[in-house]
């Protein structure tokens, strides 16, 4: 048996061993993830103890070293890994922009001090992030901000607001792009971060179409933030914020596709067989699903052994996110008049057409797809033009 | 099973990429059709083919071949792909080679030797309808002696005008629809009985209506088992699916990279057309469909090799998004060129011919789509 099949197997033994029960079911929606932090509440035991056993392990963040607080695994077993934990069903153990986005931030670009600080609280789920890069007036223009922090020695006073900031309200910190420099558009912005309990930060919720509000808008009043909290060299944050955001993308676009090979007319049999044309556009879709998870696939193993564009992920992006909104498109018509209750005990609180509703916005977050499109056509396709 | 390529699969490629387009650029193509070439390819490419190695990539070595695997072929093809090369490659390297491994010891070794000396030319005669169904096999096999009479017409059998063997499928019991009743037979084209009538087909190939009238043939032509013939044909067809795919790879990228070349290239309103953002935006699009074609084809190629069960799945989706994929290419293709795209001395038109064909064979993507609903349940 070579070492990769010992892996598989004992890593198989290992979470039929230690995945509770409960931990073996789709998560169902955002409140029923754990996103950790310091104000979080488990929604029963089973769900701490899961977060426990596996950052105990590193498997939280299986591929990060384990003086950082990961598995120290290589890429071929963090994707064996994720292939057993798909195949038993067992939930990701933590939900965490922390993981997702500012962990692969901090491993390239922060100092030895402030890998140890952070990245084991991140994969221990002690602390929750959020993301402060956009504001009103820069949303898909980002570089354009005006968020600006003042230069007052040992510290900056940061004053500015942010918008569309997930869990604003939820989080413990903030990773946030903030203007050092107003001479230079690009290389004026430093990457920062902060505690939100810092005198002078506020948000408030937005509520969004789909009836939730996650979202908020973020205020900063003389926001002191110390300067050891800056996360790469002074006004260069836009590379930081970039390569980030290569992750988020890289998140955002496998987001939602559901388990495995999960098929849209298996999952409604009465709408398949007595809607021809319906049954027609759930077959292609499923032919779409397949496609994009050998995509996805052929993606992560080009992007783990450096094959990949460095653009690749905003292509991922633009394809998942279109193919997740066009997915619950076809829940909602093949659901009917079913998938239309929105405040009803057998629809589960409205979750179907709350989730069509709130997918439409991941073609927007993260960038939005005409953006994803302007970057493959100049980047990858190297097409002319300014 | 990572899903790139290895580094002997590389190496492949750059043997392959190469030699196809010096040997066998589009231009091949045109100098067959233009002068109304009977055979329709080139043998003498095809045993060029045989030389390198090529026509046994999927033969057993027990066998004489390479036994190499759908990834190895799957890059041969999409470079005849690419360059639209006449080859009988995938009917006779790809999809016999697949269905004669279930054969005997007798049809093995009459075959194979003659397959890697790239002496013999196979065609698939399947398809009785102008769409590709291949469990309503109507044509009948009965006994006879100590073999079988064939009755029936087939189509959509390239090369037949030219192929040593034909492998036929017809029924020895059961009804049209049913799998079971199915059997496969490796018939000589030119057994008596057999006649040939030859068209050409839009994408300049040469394709046969084959009338077989009471051929006899021995029980030793049956390929694999009596009234089982579905499992060698699945084979055939998983096999020759997933490399039309592969074709297709080759067809549309083609087109998309001469596209692409264009944008760059012509100027309209004192600027680049490719500076335009619709068609930029159009391009990306197209670019994210044939990757999303090339990942499932790649995925697919690694099941089948593996013999893994959900192969055929894989396969199914693999030929549904390749057809859409490259459909869109060669849309794209002709639209983006404007006018000059239109004329026959651009070489996109041909692109776009060389697609309808490869989208039918096999069966197209709404049959493969089809396929996937009832695989998975619906
Ligand atoms: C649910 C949700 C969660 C979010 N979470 C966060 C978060 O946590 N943190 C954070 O910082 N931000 C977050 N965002 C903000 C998100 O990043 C922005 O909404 C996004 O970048 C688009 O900016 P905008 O809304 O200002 O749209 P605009 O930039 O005003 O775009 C409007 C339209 O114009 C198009 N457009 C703009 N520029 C071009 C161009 N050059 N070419 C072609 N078309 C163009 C856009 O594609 C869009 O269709 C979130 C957004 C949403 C909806
Ligand atoms: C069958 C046929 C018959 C014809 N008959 C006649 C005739 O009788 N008399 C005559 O005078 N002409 C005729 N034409 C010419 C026809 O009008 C032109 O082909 C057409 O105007 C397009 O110009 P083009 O071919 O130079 O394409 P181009 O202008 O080079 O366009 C190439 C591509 O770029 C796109 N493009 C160009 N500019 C932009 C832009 N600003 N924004 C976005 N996309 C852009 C186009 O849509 C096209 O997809 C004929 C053409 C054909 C194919």
């Amino acid at each position: 048996m070579s070492d990769l099949e010992a892996f598989r197997v004992e890593t198989r033994a290992w979470l039929e061993a230690n995945c509770p029960p409960e931990m073996r079911e789709p998560v169902r929606d955002d409140d029923d993830a754990c996103w950790g932090g310091r104000n979080f509440k488990f929604k029963n035991p089973a769900q701490k103890l899961w977060l426990e056993t596996m950052a105990a392990r590193g498997w939280t963040v299986p591929d990060w070293p384990k003086a950082y607080g990961g598995g120290g695994l290589s890429a071929e077993e963090t994707k064996i890994l994720r292939s057993e934990m798909a195949k038993l069903g067992c939930r990701p153990p933590l939900m965490s922009f922390g993981i997702w986005m500012l962990g692969p931030a901090l491993l390239k670009f922060g100092t030895e001090e402030q890998k140890l600080h952070y990245l084991p609280q991140i994969a221990r789920g002690e602390i929750r992030w959020c993301q402060g890069y956009s504001e009103p007036g820069s949303g898909s223009d980002l570089v354009s901000l005006q968020t600006f922090g003042e230069d007052k020695g040992d510290h900056w006073v940061v004053n500015g607001q942010k918008i569309w900031t997930s869990y604003a309200d939820k989080a413990d910190w903030i990773f946030c792009l903030v203007r050092t420099d107003k001479t230079n558009k690009y290389q004026g912005i430093s990457f920062l971060l902060f505690d939100m309990t810092t005198p002078g930060v506020s948000t408030k919720p937005i509520l969004l179409i789909s009836g939730s509000s996650p979202f908020c808008e973020t205020f900063f009043d003389n926001v002191k933030v110390p300067k050891h909290q800056i996360v790469g060299e002074l006004n260069r944050g836009w590379d930081v914020a970039k390569y980030l955001l290569g992750h988020e993308r890289e998140m955002i676009s496998g987001g939602g596709l559901g388990e495995g090979l999960a098929s849209l007319g298996a999952a409604f049999p009465d709408a398949a067989a007595n809607e021809p044309v319906l049954r027609a556009e759930m077959a292609m879709f499923d032919v779409e699903t397949i496609a994009f998870r050998a995509h996805s696939e052929r993606f992560m193993d080009e992007w783990k052994t450096g094959r990949a564009h460095p653009a690749y992920s905003n292509l991922m992006k633009y394809v998942g996110t279109e193919l997740n909104k066009k997915r619950h498109e076809l829940v909602m018509a093949a659901g009917g008049s079913d998938a239309l209750e929105w405040e009803s005990a057998r629809s589960k609180g409205g979750a179907k057409p709350r989730t069509w509703l709130r997918t439409k916005a991941n073609s927007i977050e993260g960038g939005t797809s005409e953006v994803m499109l302007n970057v493959v056509a100049k980047r990858i396709l190297d097409m002319p033009g300014a | 099973m990572a899903l790139y390529l290895s580094d002997d699969q590389a190496m492949l490629k750059d043997t392959v990429a190469p030699f196809l387009a010096e040997n066998a650029p589009v231009k091949h193509l045109r100098t067959l059709r233009d002068g109304k070439d009977a055979a329709g390819l080139s043998r003498d490419l095809w045993k060029q083919f045989a030389e390198l190695g090529f026509t046994g990539i999927l033969v057993p070595e027990a066998d004489g071949g390479l036994g190499l695997g759908h990834v190895e072929a799957g890059i041969v093809l999409e470079e005849i792909g690419r360059n639209l090369t006449p080859s009988p490659f995938l009917t006779t390297a790809v999809a016999a080679v697949d269905a004669l491994k279930a054969g005997g010891a007798d049809l093995r070794a009459q075959w194979f030797p003659r397959i890697l000396a790239g002496d013999a030319i196979i065609a698939l005669a399947i398809d009785e309808g102008a769409k590709h169904r291949p469990a309503s096999t109507a044509m009948a096999a009965e006994r006879s002696g100590n073999g079988f009479k064939l009755s029936g017409k087939k189509q959509f059998v390239l090369n037949g005008h030219i192929a040593d063997m034909l492998l036929v499928s017809a029924r020895t019991g059961g009804s049209a629809g049913e799998e079971a009743g199915i059997t496969l037979f490796a018939v000589p084209r030119t057994a008596v009985g057999i006649s040939v009538d030859v068209d050409r087909l839009v994408d300049s190939s040469l394709s046969a209506r084959v009338t077989f009238d009471g051929v006899q043939v021995d029980a030793d032509a049956v390929v694999g088992e009596i009234d089982a013939g579905w499992g060698p044909l699945t084979r055939l067809l998983d096999a020759g699916r997933l490399g039309a795919s592969a074709e297709m790879l080759g067809v549309g990228g083609g087109a998309m990279d001469m596209t692409f070349g264009y944008l760059k290239q012509r100027k309209q309103f004192g600027r680049l057309i490719g500076e335009f953002q619709s068609l930029q935006h159009r391009a990306a699009h197209l670019y994210g469909e044939m990757e999303g074609a090339r990942s499932i084809v790649i995925k697919a190629q690694h099941l089948l090799d593996d013999g893994d069960p959900r192969a055929e799945l894989f396969v199914a989706a693999a030929k549904a998004k390749t057809g859409k994929s490259c459909n869109l290419a060669v849309r794209e293709g002709v639209q983006m060129h404007g006018g000059i795209g239109m004329t026959d001395e651009y070489d996109i038109g041909l692109y776009m011919k060389r697609d309808r064909a490869l989208n039918e064979f096999f069966g197209d993507s709404y049959f493969h789509a089809d396929r996937v609903a009832r695989m998975n349940g619906y």
